[in-house]
């Protein structure tokens, strides 16, 4: 079973629980952590690869905490309507997530590829690329 | 005997329908199918289309009077301010202009979220924008204070008059620091991270057109999604930075002042745009047809990626620095292949320009001219070319 990639956004409460210990303890899931922004009581994001037979029931438990779980591919969207696809993105992003098909010259962005380091949201020029919360 | 084609020629077969129209690119793909003498003989006008950053933009507005009649000594535009050194209700937006409250960069990158660009294109897009005047109060212009609400429809007249657009060329740059920088050009990474460029190269209108034979004065052009003119040669105009081949580009060679009426532009031309730790300021869409009136005409409309250059420069220390030279040139092939090499190290490229709008703009110019709705005109004054030796100044400190 391929690995489930998953955001996860923290209220100031919910970031001193030790969610990767008990994912991996109570649940028998297998955790990568690929992003993490955490500090104590401040809101928290984190990406993460999980897999295991449990995968749905960690996730209820994270849920319980008031932990909000969205897929990794709903966290960034493109505003079609905004984007030019001049391609300035293409140089920052870390992944190759957003990505020039060439010769068109056409910006694509495979969600699949996003790890939600926001970076497009402040570089491009014409504000395009959006957190979907 | 080699092909001569006069502007009057040229024109009646576009108002016949007979004109052969094709976008630069187009044309470079018949030149090396049939020769340069051939492709000269069979098209009479090629198109070009540029699609990018251009921050010496703005618009003359005119707003109407307001009873009792007022000389409007400060303007705001949805909180950007206009300038009003003009007559009474006459103002003039700066692309690059910000709005009172910004933060600029107190908050290190800052985000330059909306600015004179922005404003321009809500007007395009018929969108509402607050108006807010102070004066300070004559006999004939006794009003001293207004707060209303303007569209493009309702005011009297909205003017696009950008001194500096369409860079003929323009540097690719990189960052041999060792932290990030935020500049015009984008974010760039340290140690040559990245490197970003901003011209459509081969369908860029005055790498086109590089001795300015068919480019002046009186052109007319796609402007903003609808018609402009080229109103003169732009700011920091200086053709002779490209040597008579056409290939050895320093700097940025010549620029264009272009204008035509707001309200019948579009706001897909005209993008508010935003450069995080430098600014805000218009992305404009620009297309100039180029008449084919000879074959040495069509040799330059037909200049390709691979023969058309960039500099690369660090805007790292040489740029901000005002230090002269560079790190050599890479062609537009390679800086559109995805990777460069600078300093015998592979660095990713990524554009400013946007290639497909580019092509967009290109393809609309050739289907407005083949179906007669667009004709050619003929400049009623040239520009420098690189032939008259136009040379840059830089201030001097007292």
């Amino acid at each position: 079973m391929s690995p489930k990639r998953i955001v996860l956004r923290f209220g100031t409460d919910s970031s001193v629980k030790p969610i990767v210990y008990r994912l991996v303890k109570d649940y028998d899931l297998v955790v990568n952590i690929v992003k993490a922004d955490v500090n104590p009581q401040k809101e928290g994001t984190m990406v993460l690869e999980v897999s295991g037979e449990r995968n749905e029931e960690g996730l209820n438990y994270l849920r319980s905490l008031g932990i909000s779980v969205q897929d990794l591919n709903q966290g960034i969207v493109r505003n079609e309507e905004k984007c030019v696809m001049c391609g300035a993105c293409t140089g920052i992003c870390p992944t190759g997530a957003l990505y020039m098909e060439r010769p068109s010259m056409e910006v694509h962005f495979d969600g699949d590829q996003c790890i939600v380091c926001l970076l497009c949201t402040k570089v491009c020029p014409m504000r395009a690329m959006e957190v979907r919360l | 005997m080699s092909v001569q084609k006069t502007y009057a020629e040229i024109n009646a077969k576009i108002k016949a329908g007979k004109a052969v129209v094709m976008t630069a690119e187009e044309l470079i793909a018949l030149v090396e199918e049939k020769g340069l003498s051939k492709a000269a003989q069979e098209v009479d006008v090629v198109t070009t289309g540029t699609f990018a950053p251009m921050c010496s933009s703005g618009a003359f507005l005119s707003f109407g009077h307001t009873k009792p009649r007022m000389k409007m000594q400060k303007v705001w535009l949805n909180g950007v301010a206009a300038y009003t050194g003009i007559a009474a209700v006459d103002a003039f937006i700066g692309a690059a202009e910000l709005q009172e409250d910004d933060p600029l960069n107190s908050n290190y990158p800052g985000e330059f979220r909306y600015g004179g660009g922005h404003v321009i294109q809500d007007l395009v897009a018929r969108k509402p924008v607050k108006l807010k005047a102070l004066g300070y109060g004559t006999d004939c212009y006794p009003r001293r204070n207004l707060e209303t609400t303007i569209t493009l429809d309702e005011i009297n007249e909205a003017i696009l008059y950008n001194p500096r657009n369409a860079y003929q060329n323009y540097n690719c740059a990189v960052n041999l620091t060792d932290r990030v920088i935020y500049t015009y050009m984008g974010m760039i990474k340290p140690h040559l991270g990245n490197a970003n460029y901003s011209t459509s190269g081969q369908l860029s209108p005055l790498l086109k057109d590089p001795h300015f034979k068919t480019i002046g004065v009186g052109t007319k052009i796609f402007l903003g999604g609808g018609i402009g003119y080229v109103a003169w040669n732009g700011t920091q105009h200086f053709p002779s930075m490209m040597n008579i081949e056409g290939q050895e580009l320093s700097g940025a060679g010549g620029t264009l002042a272009v204008t035509g009426d707001l309200k019948q532009m579009s706001p897909r031309w005209l993008v508010g745009t935003s450069f995080l730790g430098y600014g805000a300021t218009l992305s404009v869409g620009i297309g100039v047809p180029i008449p084919i009136l000879n074959e040495e005409i069509a040799r330059y409309a037909a200049l390709k990626d691979e023969e058309l250059f960039a500099p690369v420069v660090d805007y790292g220390e040489a740029y901000p620095s005002f230090t002269p030279g560079n790190l050599g040139y890479v062609s537009y092939a390679d800086l559109k292949s995805g990777k460069i090499k600078v300093n015998g190290k592979e660095v990713l490229t990524a554009p400013l320009s946007s290639m497909p709008r580019a092509r967009e703009i290109a393809s609309t110019l050739k289907e407005w001219i083949q179906k007669g709705e667009f004709e050619l005109t003929e400049p009623v004054k040239t520009l420098p070319s690189p032939a008259d030796g136009v040379i840059a100044h830089s201030l001097k400190e007292d």
